[in-house]
């Protein structure tokens, strides 16, 4: 499983690293080789995590397998949250932090209310329904 | 509440009787309680792709005004700062709050799921906080017109040092730095759910090199947020802090580098433009095919230039810097210079699509080749300014202007072509083909009514950003004729609110599949039921639903079709 997935992210770090080895080199500027560090890094990173699980599992998944018939996926996907009101309540906890940064930091006291409240809902609702 | 999703074929479903109901029926609140709580990604891509046009709108009317401005050299319309708050905000809105939303999170986020056969994307929540991120951003960016000194005033790229406390003091800047930031946590949570829906939730036999290109131009869109967003977000930051804590990062007193915004800026930046732009490559590459009635010409090829521009994307940041005489002008211009490749190949492709096709002139079609030639009018230009010596000549001219405004109005056409073509799976109904095809020629002919003097202005030397300029009869000419472009495209916006309205009037039903199309979000219903599929044709192609109905042009196993393309041919 994600063997393709992987290459693609690692295919990706290599080339970030390329570039910022010339760029480096070449160019002798800090804040581009810096963030062209963060590029390689987002390729390997989670490139090098997939393929540890490409060689640990070593399976293909149906979606893998150009033969695979739909039975073959056949079974629970997953568990989906169907509504939930806590991602509008964090968003709204966020929104209230902004205003804070701009119109005085009393705004921060409903801010984190409803993003505490929301971290707590959340919670809660993730025990309450299984896994979402 | 929960959902237990599970995955029946064709055969198996009808074994049942009952057509494979595979999930519970769905009961949830009504009325706004339930646009507030939803977590499905169609209602989230919907209220996406409709805050988005209407900051289209908004955007458009604010640069309405900028050409009501320049229609004279000496106008006093607006006053000099209110013009710089105009197309501050009108770049602002239509950058952050318009294309970037409308590409990764409107139309991407509805169809996504539905072309790898997904019942929602991987993370349903975060996906609705992204949208509640966005909307409190889009809120806090217009609170800026409300506010005391007006909205900021610095340009949508806000250069150091006229972001500083001193240069730009007041409320309406710091709720432009709130707003990105918003908008720039919800690009991210965006992309990360992009990318996972696309790794985790394929349907069965729906391999990489089976997806649709809009699904890996999404993919590969994903991955560039994740890479440039964080740029940004932490820039403003900085940005904050230096405004209201006292640091002096981008400051020269007290030994800051301002040159150091431009470089993380555009960091983000250009990323950015391939952020904006290769969701609506990916639309078109949906598009063409279909109503050209055959499969796309050089799939991998599509799929290696997409991946190639955006690699490409990682080293061009400094060509938006070629005047500040601080960066390396040989390695930028080659960098930016080497993208043309790749993006020639797409236009290749889209024509070798087309070529010998049964090429069917539908709206949605037109609103393609109008993006295809929009696009390639913008990025040749693109090409003459990465190359330096061409460069120190138009820089902040109307060349410029010219060049960015042709690659993004082509993004407003490619924007068009999506809503007419997937309209009628998010609806059930045809927009109005009549409406359809004036709201294109208009759109088409103003944007390059519009961008035209543009390119001729910047030559003789017109800066941009001037709310007056000097009385030469020339340059007023090509004003004029800029503005008249720019009302055309204005009668564009409200053909198409006609055709809304008329559409809505007046419903043609559109059936689950009207165009005779290829991926999966036409094999379910229009609109899809929650959780978007009954059942899940076998995946053998890249294209199944047209597969299933033409069983007569059997897909071999490795993807590829059993006749030419001449005999693939649509026969209802």
């Amino acid at each position: 499983m994600l063997k393709q997935e992987s290459y693609i992210l690692i295919a990706f770090g290599i080339f970030a690293g390329i570039i910022g080895a010339v760029y480096w080199f070449w160019g002798h500027e800090d804040s581009g080789g810096v963030m062209l560090v963060g590029a390689i890094l987002l390729g390997l990173m989670p490139g090098l995590y997939y393929y540890y699980w490409y060689r640990r599992s070593g399976g293909q998944r149906p979606e893998d397998r150009p033969d695979a018939t739909v039975a073959d996926g056949a079974g629970t996907v997953d568990a989906f949250p169907s509504t939930s009101i806590w991602p509008f309540v964090l968003g709204s906890g966020c929104f209230f932090f902004v205003l804070a940064l701009v119109f005085g930091i009393w705004l921060l006291v409903p801010g984190l209310s409803l993003v505490l409240a929301a971290f707590i809902g959340a919670t809660a609702e993730s025990r309450r329904g299984g896994s979402v | 509440m929960t959902d237990l999703i599970e995955r029946h074929d064709i055969e198996s479903s009808d074994d049942h009787g009952d057509h494979g109901v595979s999930h519970h029926d769905h009961h949830g609140p009504s009325g706004l309680l339930k646009w507030l709580t939803s977590t499905d990604h169609k209602v989230i891509g919907i209220n996406y792709t409709v805050t988005s046009v209407l900051m289209l709108i908004l955007g458009g009317a604010l640069a309405e005004i900028i050409r009501a401005q320049l229609v004279s050299p000496t106008s006093t319309l607006v006053s000099f700062a209110q013009y710089n708050q105009l197309f501050t905000m009108h770049g602002s809105i239509m950058i952050y709050l318009f294309a970037g939303p409308f590409a990764f999170a409107g139309l991407a986020n509805y169809m996504v799921p539905l072309q790898i056969g997904a019942p929602d994307m991987a993370f349903p929540r975060l996906n609705a906080l992204s949208y509640w991120l966005y909307l409190g951003g889009t809120i806090s960016m217009v609170l800026g017109f409300f506010a005391t000194g007006g909205p900021a005033a610095f340009g949508w790229v806000g250069y150091a040092p006229l972001t500083s406390a001193v240069n730009a003091p007041g409320v309406g800047p710091d709720l432009w730095i709130g707003a990105l930031m918003l908008t720039g946590f919800s690009a991210i949570f965006s992309g990360v759910n992009l990318v996972a829906t696309i790794f985790y939730l394929r349907a069965p036999g729906m391999t990489l090199f089976r997806m649709p290109i809009f699904t890996w131009n999404m993919l590969v869109t994903g991955l560039l947020i994740l890479l440039a967003f964080p740029v940004l977000t932490a820039a403003l930051v900085m940005l904050y802090c230096d405004r209201h804590f006292g640091t002096h990062i981008f400051e020269v007193q007290g030994g800051g580098v301002p040159i150091l915004w431009q470089h993380m800026f555009w960091f983000w930046g250009h990323p950015e433009v391939y952020i904006l732009a290769l969701p609506f490559f990916g639309m078109v590459s949906e598009v063409i095919p279909v109503f050209s009635k055959k499969p796309m010409f050089g799939y991998k090829g599509m799929v290696f230039a997409t991946m190639t521009i955006a690699a490409l994307s990682l080293g061009v940041w400094a060509h938006h810097m070629f005047t500040t005489g601080a960066v390396l002008l040989p390695f930028f211009s080659i960098m930016s210079l080497l993208i043309a490749v790749p993006t020639g190949i797409k236009i290749f492709n889209w024509i070798g699509t087309m070529w010998k096709g049964q090429v069917e002139y539908t709206s949605s079609m037109l609103f393609a080749i109008g993006f295809v030639i929009t696009f390639l009018i913008g990025g040749i230009t693109g090409i003459y300014l990465a190359s330096p010596p061409l460069d120190f000549f138009t820089h902040d001219t109307y060349f410029v202007v010219a060049h960015f405004h042709s690659v993004v109005m082509a993004l407003v056409i490619g924007a068009m072509a999506g809503i007419y073509f997937w309209g009628p799976k998010i609806t059930g109904y045809k927009l109005h083909e009549g409406w359809g095809k004036a709201q294109f020629w208009f759109l088409f002919i103003g944007t390059q009514v519009f961008t035209f003097p543009g390119y001729w202005l910047g030559l003789k030397g017109m800066a941009r950003r001037m709310a007056v300029y000097p009385n030469n009869p020339s340059w007023q000419t090509l004003n004029d004729w800029s503005t008249i472009g720019a009302i055309m495209i204005g009668i564009s916006t409200l053909f198409f609110i006609i055709n809304l309205l008329v559409s809505w009037r007046k419903p043609i039903p559109a059936g689950d599949n009207p165009w005779d199309a290829n991926a999966l979000e036409w094999f379910t219903t229009s609109p899809p039921p929650h959780h978007n599929f009954l059942s899940l044709p076998p995946v053998r192609s890249e294209r199944p639903t047209w597969d299933y109905y033409h069983p007569e042009h059997p897909a071999l196993g490795h993807g590829d079709h059993v006749s030419g393309h001449a005999e693939q041919k649509v026969s209802n």
